[in-house]
Parts: C-alpha cells; structure tokens; sequence
C-alpha cells in the first residue's frame, strides 16, 4: 500500500470525522486485490504502442491511491498484488494462490482461454474477476459467468462505436481488410454485423495473410509504400478503409499508402477505444495529470480499463462498508451502482452480462476526434445500449 | 433493441431564449450591474452590462479561467487561472490584470470569506483546499481533501468551509477556526456545487454523474433527502447537475443540469421541481443579479449567456459571450 503524507495528515484529521460519518461506513477494513497479468506483445508497429512493464497495472495501483484518499475518512484500505505470469505459467494456479491467501478480488488482463479458465476455477471460491483487456463478445455472451465483470469493452461495442460515426459522416461503403489470425475475424465479424446494423455497406473484404518477421527494420518504409498499394488497388468503390488487424501485422501501414485516397479506421486511422492518452474532455485531464505523475507515461486503455475495475472496486466498498465479496458483487449489481469515469456520463452495468456501459472514444493517437454513441441513436433505455449486444439478443444466461 | 433516425435536439436552446426577448426589452429598464463571464478556452473574462444585456468589454487573462468572485468591496475580481497555477486579481476600474495570489497546482473554484479577508480554494490536481489571506497575498493554510477537490460553499455564518471531492464523492465540512475537517458526507458521484440555504438549515450539494441533488442536515450533517430530475425525452445519463444558486429568499433553488440544456426551478420546502426552463448548451454555472431579479446562466457550449426573468421563470435573452464560458459573478455597479 501507497500512503503520502497528505493522507496520514487526513487520517489523523479525520479522527473526528469517523464519528460524524452516516451509517454505511466501516471502520478498518482491508481490499486487496490480485492482478494476474500475461504481458502484452513487444512486437508492434509503431514504436510508440510497445507495451511498459507496468502496463495496465499502473492504472489499478493509481486507483488504489485515489481509493486510499478516500477511504482514509472511512478507515478503508486498498492494496493491488502484482502477478505476471510468464510464458507456460499456469494463470489457475495463481488464482488458487491468491484465494488461499484471503485475497477476492482479481484483476485480470490475460487471454479469453485464460479468463474462462480462471472464472470457472474461482467460482468454488468466491472470488470476483474484473477483465480489464479481452474484448471476445462470447466471454459476455454464450461464454458469460456470473463472478466476472467486464471493464473493458468489447468487440462489438467498438464496432458499433465506429460504425455510428461512420454512418453519421455518411461514409456507408466499406473496403473491410481482416488479417489472417482468428483474433482478426473476431473483430471483422462485429464490423460486418456493425455494418449492418447501422446501414453501412461492405464493397469488398479482403485478407492480408501474416507471413511472419519481425516488425523493427531499418528500412522498413521503403516496401510498405509499395506493398500497401498493391494489397489495395482494384477495389470497388468504397468511401472508407476499415480494418480488423487485431496481431499488429498490417494495420498501421494502411494510412496515407492506400492506391485509392481514402480514409482508414478500425486497428489503425480512427481507431474506437475506451480510454487514450489524449482523452481530455470530462475532467479526464485530471485523470491524465495524475497518472502521468504516477507512472511517469501516457495513460493507455489497458491501464485505464484497470483503474476503473479498481475504483468500481472502491465505490462499492465505500458505499457499502464492506469488504465482503458477496456484499461488494450484490451492491455492483444492484440499481445504485454507477462509477463516475471522465467519459462524460454515468457508467453502469449491464444487469444480462456484467458489461461496464460505456462511451467509445474514437482518435488516431494525436486526438480524439468523436465519442460515440452518436447524436440521434436512440434507445429506450440508455443510449450506450446502441454499442454492442443489448438484452434482447443476449445469448448469455449467468450462472 | 431499438434504434431509430435522427433526432436534433441539439440547437433549440438559444432559439428559445431569444423570442420573449423583445418583450424584455420593451418593458424592463433594470438598474445596470456589471456580469463578469470567465470563458475557459477563451482565455478571458466578458463584462456584460446587465441594462443593455451585451458585452461591453472582453478581458484576456491567464490560462483556462474558471472560477471567479469578486472582494467584498468590488474593487477586484479574483480568477482562477487554472492552468497557469494561479489566481489573478483583476482591477475592475481599469478592467487589467494588476497582480496574482499564490494558489497551488490547478485552481478551480473560489469562495470569499464573508468579512472578505480570505480566499479559500480548491485544487483540483493534489488534494488540498487552500486558504490564502488576501491583504498579504500568502497562502495561510492546507487543509488535506479528497480526490479531485471542485465545489466551495460556505455557512451564512462563516464558520463552515465545505468542499466536494469529485471522485471521492463527498462534502467535506471543515472547522473555519481549527481548519480542521469534521463531517465527511458520502453524496452521489462526481459533485460539483454545496450551498447553504440562506437560512443556513440545509447544505445542497449536486451530483454531475450521479444526476441527483444531495439535501444534507447542515445540524447534524447526513443527507436527509435527494432530490432527482426527469425529462421526457431525455436519457438519466444526460441530465447532470452542476452549478446552485438559491433565491435571495431561500424560496426557490436553481440547479444546471449540465448537457440536459435546462435550468431546474425548485421550491425549497417541498423539494419539488416546479419548472425545467430550456437554456444554452451544457450550461455550468448561475448568478443572480444583486436586486434578485435575474438569473445569469453560462452555456458552455453554446458560448452564450441565459438571461432568466426570476418572477416570470421564462429565458428572456441569450447573449453571446467568449469560448466555453463558464463562471459567472455580478457586482452591483
């Protein structure tokens, strides 16, 4: 645990004010929450996307602090552990670990095989997962569990994010390039379903096969201004490039080298994110500031997806005065849950999945450029119910 | 699932403020006060004259100017210039810029003591309301809050300092004598404004995120009552309420619902919503006019200011200001 001095000079102030507090808060109670963790790949296209070593974790030990401020007028505290696994480490074990040492809550930023494996293991246990990366729409659809909840959002929320804003721009036919891992048809297919539930048109689909190699070379320009064209010469005519490159093979290449002068988005252009380092509107500029401070780097959606579990995590225990798995997961589901989250409205669950609700940034690394949903989606109960599956097509039963 | 068309709600605000205008004009010569407007990406303040209900004059001052109050005496306007770490004290005679108080990193909101000796403020980047003592111009105290420190209110008397902690989600109720925080009072996510009654019986303190108004026992401090909003037509999420003023009479309470585009008219005793009057784009913060009769609104995103007649309730003028205005204080000359 992380305490300043600021925060024991709050504590002793607020010696009086435990007294004062209204009934709901505790006293003297201890979170800690587990982070189980596969590091990201090193191998990106861009040299500005290669993961830190405290990725994503940076954002959860961030919440924490904040957490702690707080919870210093309610005798609470918060702590993260840090568990990277490496290559061939069992995530399961690590959750038996951390459950045999008293520890309910668990981060996860590891693959949906490893987050399925990991939610069927802690089920015994009582312990709560929060999934702060995998976007795969079956961990909250026919593969949903009911310890699990998404922060982070997924495929078909950010291809309906871009989708709307696409549309609005009334740029309706698409030329949908998917790379050739089954990560990448994973998220071809939410934009081919984004197209069609929007009104958008896909001219023509194309594969760019991963032939291996590494990404870092000397000279690496020189054949990418001539591959890129001829992967995207003869297309019919299409006002947008989108692109599904969820493996960092191609996408970054597309902008500014397609043979037609077109706009691209998806894995590169305007990319739809939950969080980005250039996010300022909402005060997320003081969120911006903090974690810069904090971590000395550029906040990014991992490590955004992470505070927000960790400070859903807080909200709850301060509202509830608990550290209870069962009162922290009942309080989450219920009707007051909502967690304040700079993206310019009251984030809450959705009671079918346990998906955080939540506005979809879209920017190309330098701004943010829209925020969907789009003005003029509409929905009869909350317009973030227009990104991603909604309740009446969920195939997902919790259990 | 249910998505339809297109819906454009979006420019009605100012349209609507502007028709009764005329009627305004025609039978309303008020006594003339000076409106003071900061526009946060503008970098500057607006001076309205509130008799011929434009700009007379745009001041350019420091980075992102926010909050705003002016000295017991009038004399000064002090200005949170929030990126630049620092206040800036605007003679209002000359409408220049003659000096800067010490405030911390990031200074936000302002609140005047009522015999006008001190400033007390928030901070919104290290968790510290500060007290600055405005004939020395020295930071006197530090008083340790809660995560991101926004909204200042202060007891008719003067002997409670409260501030609202915007993601700790909770009014501090600070000792002004000891300095010392005694009540924290757990509210509805991201608070913004707390105010007194004029009575000083209850503290009033809005929730942007949580889209609700906390109604807290200023005796015995925990929230008695919330007080929620609904607008046909409008999504919970959009209703967000931000800026508070009270009736000089304590009759009545102004809330700005943020991008709901409106101001809520509510009658204190009841707690009941009266009147949702449609205003500029994500409206922030209110002022009324010394002799009470209107209500100034800033529009964030309109880059305008709503004029509210406060006995007919209806908008009676929109009057463009700087880039997204956002604090608003009147002085009587």
């Amino acid at each position: 645990m992380i305490v300043k001095p600021g925060i024991v000079a709050a504590l002793l102030g607020m010696a009086l004010a435990a007294c004062a507090f209204p009934a709901g808060a505790a006293s003297n109670i201890e979170i800690k929450a587990g982070f189980i963790r596969v590091p990201h790949t090193q191998e990106t296209l861009s040299i500005l996307d290669i993961p830190a070593a405290d990725d994503g974790i940076a954002g959860a030990r961030l919440a924490a602090e904040d957490n702690n401020t707080t919870g210093g007028f309610l005798g609470q505290s918060f702590a993260i552990e840090d568990v990277p696994l490496k290559p061939g480490d069992d995530p399961v074990a690590a959750l038996n670990d951390l459950a045999a040492r008293g520890i309910f809550f668990v981060l996860a930023d590891v693959p949906a095989v490893s987050l399925l494996a990991l939610a069927d293991a802690a089920k015994d246990k009582g312990v709560l997962l929060f999934n702060t990366s995998a976007p795969e729409d079956s961990l909250r659809e026919e593969n949903c569990r009911a310890n699990v909840f998404h922060v982070a959002p997924s495929y078909s929320m950010l291809a309906d994010g871009l989708a709307q804003y696409l549309v609005w721009k009334q740029w309706k036919r698409w030329l949908l390039i998917k790379g050739s891992h089954p990560q990448d048809e994973l998220y071809a297919e939410a934009l081919r379903h984004a197209a069609k539930k929007f009104g958008a048109k896909i001219a023509d689909e194309r594969i760019y096969e991963d032939t291996g190699g590494g990404r870092r070379s000397d000279s690496g320009s020189v054949q990418t201004q001539r591959l890129i064209p001829a992967a995207t010469q003869n297309a019919p005519a299409y006002d947008v490039l989108v692109a599904a490159d969820e493996s960092e093979v191609f996408a970054n290449y597309l902008p500014y080298r397609t043979w037609d002068p077109r706009p691209v988005a998806g894995s590169a252009g305007l990319v739809p994110m939950s969080w980005d380092g250039t996010h300022e509107q909402w005060g997320a500029i003081q969120l911006q500031n903090r974690f810069m401070k904090f971590a000395s780097r550029r906040m990014n959606a991992r490590d955004n997806n992470a505070w927000v579990a960790m400070r859903m995590i807080g909200e709850a225990a301060t509202r509830t005065g608990a550290n209870d798995p069962k009162v922290i997961r009942e309080y989450m589901t219920g009707p007051d849950f909502a967690i304040a989250a700079f993206k310019g409205q009251k984030q809450t669950l959705r009671h079918w999945n346990q998906q955080l609700r939540q506005p979809i940034l879209l920017g190309d690394g330098r701004m943010i450029v829209s925020v969907s949903p789009q003005e003029g989606f509409l929905h009869q109960t909350s317009e973030l119910d227009t990104l991603g599956f909604d309740e009446p097509e969920t195939k997902c039963k919790l259990k | 699932m249910n998505i339809s068309g297109k819906l454009g709600m979006g420019g009605l605000g100012t349209c609507a403020a502007v028709l009764p205008a005329l009627a305004f004009l025609m039978t309303a010569p008020a006594a003339a006060f000076t409106a003071y407007v900061s526009n946060e990406k503008g970098n500057s303040i607006s001076i309205i004259d509130t008799d011929k209900l434009e700009v007379v004059k745009t001041v350019p001052v420091g980075h992102r100017p926010r909050g705003i109050v002016l000295s017991k005496d009038g004399s000064e306007l002090y200005i949170c210039a929030g990126d630049d770490d620092l206040i800036q004290i605007l003679d209002t005679k000359k409408l220049a810029v003659v000096g800067t108080l010490p405030s911390g990193p990031d200074p936000e909101l302002l609140i005047l003591s009522p015999d006008g000796k001190l400033l007390y403020l928030s901070n919104e980047n290290d968790n510290m309301v500060t007290a600055i003592d405005v004939a020395s111009r020295k930071a006197v105290a530090e008083i340790p809050v809660g995560v991101e420190p926004e909204g200042m209110g202060l007891s008719p008397d003067g002997k409670v300092l409260v501030n609202t902690s915007e993601t700790t989600n909770m009014a501090h109720l600070i000792d002004t004598q000891t300095r010392k925080i005694f009540a924290n009072v757990l509210v509805d996510a991201r608070p913004r404004a707390a105010q007194y009654t004029p009575d000083g019986l209850e503290l009033w303190v809005t929730s942007e995120v949580g889209g609700t108004v906390s109604v807290i026992d200023a005796a015995n401090p925990k929230v008695k009552q919330k007080i929620s909003f609904e607008i046909p037509g409008l999504s919970k999420e959009a209703i967000q309420p931000v800026g508070l003023r009270f009736a000089p009479d304590g009759k009545r309470a102004f809330v700005a619902l943020g991008p709901a585009n409106r101001v809520a008219i509510i009658d204190t005793m009841t707690k009941k919503v009266e009147k949702y009057l449609l205003v500029g784009q994500r409206v922030w913060q209110l002022a009324f006019t010394p002799d009470a009769k209107y209500l100034y609104t800033t529009n964030g995103v309109s880059n305008d200011v709503s004029v509210i007649d406060v006995a007919s309730l209806k908008v009676v003028k929109s009057i463009p200001v700087g880039s997204f205005p956002w604090g608003v204080v009147i002085a009587p000359q």
